[in-house]
């Protein structure tokens, strides 16, 4: 019995290891922003939704599955609240029995392993009820296969056979094992058995075998006699232990698994608070590269400040390396953010922010950044971003995507350039999709006299007064990028002849 | 041949080897070293007198190869191990079987031990049958064991200790627990509630999960509830016990003594073969040496120390190896050169290999022909703190003076440095008299000196150097060559590469 609302036919990993490269990733796209907006104060709800993110799913399948969940959720929210709520109080209401010192004694163990399931078995009632009443709500093939397998596995039937097996295991007519006799002639094979039924009279005039009774003072008798039921029992205490593990962790991964769902809602919920748009992307297989949008914003911008936040039109399809240029502050960082985050987003089976997307799926999503940090160490900063690019090419495979955000600019422009000509050149020829924001006019002139097919230029631009608009436009690279806005706004006048000595050179 | 020693052929070696005691030479050689890693773990078989006692004829040591070649047959050690390990597991039943409270206890692991024993032998003796043995020992032995399997004593004693042993299998039963009451009844067939409760829940079923059975500790005894229950059982169960009482009065004394004399006798070789398994597992050769009674030529290649060896080899440090050949007329290795060279380990290596030869055993190195000499003598610098030099000098020369009265031309002698705590001029002319002597006595010698003059005294002394790297000399190889003696070379080299020769020390004091 398992909850599949996260995959149609495997749970939830909970368990392994995030990407290598997850820091790094959280850190370049404030992750922590959007994930906190998700969880809502709930920090159950933050570790799930940021294992959803950052392990993302590769098959378009497998997205859609998630999306159509995700839809009757949006429809349907109040139920799917009700249901993580059950969970969450399925859990605590179990931790409220204390095992005692059970690790020694499977008697102990059995009678807590009794309690907690006598709790269990109530709120698997409950979640037996809750399907009778909504289930039919719901059509997303995840949600009714759920609510259908709660249907027929928690029958009225099954709850009396259960319920009767933890009845007798209170044993109220002292417990019946079984042995054999093993080397020296000790008993050995201990194990508990059901005994025949007897009726009162019959009992007492039941002859058979021969018995013994411990005297009253005789303790180290009654600890033998102990040991020995802790014997008999250490087996049918296992499986009552383990099964009470077994409907445990149920709970536990049910409330993961619609816990991302939660969380999808409450991000629904502030970005549709303001005004935002959101949109179920289209995700093609990776070979197909498509990378196309419209009214793309930076969702975790916008969870930040009052105002809605500046969109962005992309028309990337087929294309492989995608060179950003253009005037400082002029939306590049913003732009590069919201494709990694709606790349993301998309990657985990969410809606992302902006009136539509199409894409292909990445096998993998990494991030190159420049570091603010250490801006005094000039040489040690190149070798930490050379480092930090050899750490991405351990990783990174055919079909993954990278984002640059002023790679290599740690050096003079020439070298810089050439560095990042060599692994661009690298990635773009090994099928890795690269968006590369850059002030290098002689990196990102060189790529565009090539005039490529599979590239695209892209410049931040400004209105005709000089302000900046936050909007990037197609556009060829112009010789620079240096701070000419803040120049002319703090000195009052536009650069000439400095820039023309740098287009010359 | 009637079986009756895995380890001598003959009965008087056997007899002396019982009352034999620790040699004098054993700690300089290390043999006491590498006796003590071998007998650890085996201390119930008593094997250190064997270690203790040389064989002195070439067929004895021969009768020994021989078997050590089949054991060398994986098959075969590998019974002979099997066999081994199942005696061990009898004589721990027989143990219990003594020191145990309750008779219905004793009695099983009386009978538990013979039916180790049964089917120990009965394997042991099919395993033998089907593999091609070559040394006499061990085909004796083998008739033997298919003798004793087939006597009537033996048959009886197995049919008999299966018979019980299916008995008291079969005996079932249930305990009922109520309060301080229990009642024990033969079992029913009462159904499993561990399955039933397993099976309601497994729909539940998610992978992996905690294992929550607790491990009890199983004792041997019994507490009195067990002994309580037990006498119900056997109550319930009339016709096993009594078989299981009748057996014990009726087999007390099942063992046969040749079988058991075997199960010690044979741990000599094992514990040896195991001793150096690991060594041989990195490449180092052993070989089964030619042995001879005369010592005109002895000779060894690749040969190496093998309590260092296995040091090394344990600290995965590399093991140097030494040849070593002695022809007619030569008799004394002199061997000399820089200190921690290798020079007593080289001594040690010659006496190890000459007394491991007269044990039978292989030895380390290839192509070796060694002779079996009547007596080794060894005369090392004592540790103890003697308090004048004259006190300590005196007292080597009364040991070397006892070692030269009591060898004989068939003895090997290894001399380590026997005058290394006094004046050189002392050194040269007693060393010059104590070798002259070793040379009269014509015994054959490995003289470690640093006396170069003690090399070169006849036409009887080798002259042996340890060496050091050409480029390097704080480097020793380890290695040592047949060379002649020159202990100012080594000096010259060590100055060199410190800048210290003449020419240098001059130009760097020169202003």
């Amino acid at each position: 019995m398992k909850a599949f609302l996260m995959h149609p036919d495997e749970d939830f990993d909970t368990q392994r290891e995030l990407p290598a490269n997850a820091t790094v990733l959280t850190q370049d796209l404030e992750l922590n922003t959007l994930l906190g907006a998700m969880a809502a104060g709930d920090p159950l709800l933050f570790e799930v939704a940021n294992r959803a993110l950052l392990l993302s799913l590769q098959e378009p399948g497998a997205i859609t599955y998630r999306q159509e969940i995700l839809t009757d959720c949006l429809e349907t929210p109040a139920v799917v609240r009700d249901l993580y709520a059950l969970a969450g109080e399925a859990l605590q209401a179990e931790k409220s029995v204390w095992g005692g010192l059970a690790r020694d004694s499977p008697r102990i163990l059995l009678r807590t392993s009794v309690n907690k399931m006598e709790i269990l078995v109530k709120f698997l009632r409950r979640l037996r009820e809750m399907a009778d009443e909504h289930g039919s709500k719901f059509r997303s093939p995840g949600l009714s296969r759920f609510f259908a397998m709660l249907i027929e596995e928690l029958g009225d039937e099954y709850f009396e056979l259960i319920e009767g097996y933890i009845n007798e295991l209170n044993f109220k007519a002292g417990p019946l094992l079984s042995a054999a006799l093993t080397t020296g002639n000790k008993g050995s094979g201990y194990n508990l058995r059901r005994a025949r039924e007897q009726g009162f009279i019959e009992r007492l005039l039941d002859r058979s075998g021969y018995s013994f009774t411990l005297p009253d003072r005789d303790e180290a008798g009654a600890r033998a006699l102990g040991e020995l039921e802790d014997r008999g029992v250490n087996l049918v205490a296992n499986a009552l232990a383990q099964s009470r593990d077994h409907v445990l962790s149920f709970f536990i991964l049910l409330r993961a698994e619609i816990g991302f769902y939660v969380a999808c809602l409450n991000l629904n919920d502030r970005l549709a608070g303001k005004d935002e748009p959101t949109t179920f992307p289209v995700i093609l297989p990776r070979d197909e590269v498509t990378l196309s949008a419209r009214g793309l914003y930076d969702a975790c911008l916008t969870l930040t400040i009052d105002q809605r936040v500046v969109t962005n039109d992309v028309d990337a399809d087929h294309k492989s390396l995608v060179m950003i240029t253009g005037a400082n502050q002029g939306g590049k960082s913003t732009f590069l953010r919201s494709v990694g985050l709606a790349q993301l987003m998309s990657q985990c089976g969410m809606f992302v922010a902006g009136d539509s997307f199409r894409a292909n799926a990445c096998d993998g999503l990494f991030t190159h950044y420049k570091r603010e940090e250490d801006e005094t160490m000039e040489s040690g900063k190149l070798d930490e971003e050379l480092g930090r690019m050899s750490d991405i090419a351990d990783q990174i495979t055919p079909g993954g995507m990278l984002l640059c955000n002023e790679s290599f600019a740690a050096t003079n422009e020439r070298e810089g350039s050439e560095i990042a000509r060599h692994v661009i050149d690298a990635l773009v020829a090994g099928h890795i999709k690269v968006l590369f924001v850059t002030h290098m006019f002689d990196l990102a002139h060189g790529f565009y006299e090539q005039h490529l097919e599979t590239a695209l230029f892209l410049r931040a631009e400004r209105g005709s007064d000089g302000a900046r608009s936050f909007r990037l436009a197609e556009g060829k690279p112009l010789p620079t990028s240096y701070g000419e806005d803040s120049y002319r706004k703090i000195f009052g006048k536009r650069v000439g002849t400095t820039m023309a000595a740098v287009t010359d050179s | 041949m009637p079986f009756d020693s895995i380890l001598f052929d003959r009965a008087e070696d056997a007899k002396a080897a019982g009352t034999s005691t620790e040699p004098t030479f054993f700690g300089d050689l290390h043999l006491d070293q590498i006796l003590s890693s071998l007998t650890a773990d085996r201390e119930e078989y008593e094997l250190a007198p064997f270690f203790y006692h040389p064989l002195h004829s070439v067929e004895s040591v021969l009768y020994r190869q021989h078997i050590l070649r089949d054991l060398e047959q994986e098959q075969i050690l590998g019974s002979v191990r099997a066999f081994a390990t199942g005696m061990r597991r009898m004589r721990e039943h027989l143990a219990l079987a003594n020191k145990l409270h309750y008779e219905l206890q004793k009695q099983r692991w009386f009978l538990g031990a013979g039916a180790v024993y049964c089917s120990l032998v009965t394997a042991f003796v099919q395993e033998l049958a089907a593999v091609d043995l070559d040394s006499p020992g061990f085909k004796s032995l083998r008739d033997y064991l298919v003798t004793y399997t087939e006597s009537e004593a033996f048959t009886s004693l197995a049919a008999e200790t299966q018979r019980t042993q299916d008995a008291l299998a079969a005996v079932t039963y249930s305990v009922h627990i109520k309060g301080s009451r229990v009642r024990v009844n033969e079992y029913a067939a009462e159904p499993d509630m561990s399955e039933e409760v397993e099976r309601a829940f497994a729909k539940f079923q998610q992978g992996a999960v905690r294992d929550y059975r607790v491990r009890f500790r199983e004792y041997a005894e019994m507490n009195h509830v067990e002994a309580q229950i037990l006498g119900l059982v056997a109550q319930l169960f009339p016709e096993p016990f009594a078989r299981l009482a009748d057996y014990c009065v009726s087999h007390a004394h099942y063992l046969d003594k040749p079988i058991a004399r075997f199960d010690r006798e044979v741990q000599f070789y094992l514990s040896y073969m195991e001793y150096i398994a690991p060594l041989k597992e990195k490449g180092l050769p052993f070989s089964f040496p030619r042995v001879s009674g005369r010592s005109t030529e002895v000779r060894g290649m690749e040969t190496f120390d093998i309590s260092l060896a296995a040091k090394l080899v344990h600290e995965k440090a590399k093991v140097v190896a030494n040849d070593f050949y002695v022809t007619a007329p030569e008799r004394v290795l002199v061997v000399s050169g820089p200190n921690n060279g290798g020079k007593t380990t080289f001594a040690r290596t010659f006496g190890q290999l000459h007394y491991l030869a007269s044990l039978g055993l292989p030895v380390p190195g290839r192509d070796a022909r060694l002779f079996l000499p009547d007596q080794i003598f060894t005369h090392f610098e004592r540790e103890e703190d003697i308090e004048t030099l004259r006190g300590k000098f005196e007292d080597e020369l009364f040991r070397i003076h006892e070692i030269l009265s009591k060898a004989s031309a068939d003895s090997v002698l290894i001399m380590n440095e026997s005058f290394g705590s006094t004046t050189l001029r002392d050194a040269v002319v007693v060393g010059t008299e104590v070798m002259r002597q070793i040379i009269d006595l014509d015994a054959l010698c490995v003289f470690v000196t640093f006396v170069d003059e003690l090399a070169s005294l006849g036409e009887s002394t080798v002259s042996m150097m340890s060496t050091v790297v050409p480029d390097d000399p704080a480097v020793r190889t380890f290695k040592v060559i047949r060379k002649r003696a020159d202990g100012l070379a080594y000096a010259a080299a060590l100055a060199e590469k410190y800048g210290l020769t003449t020419e240098s020390l001059r130009r760097r004091i020169a202003p």
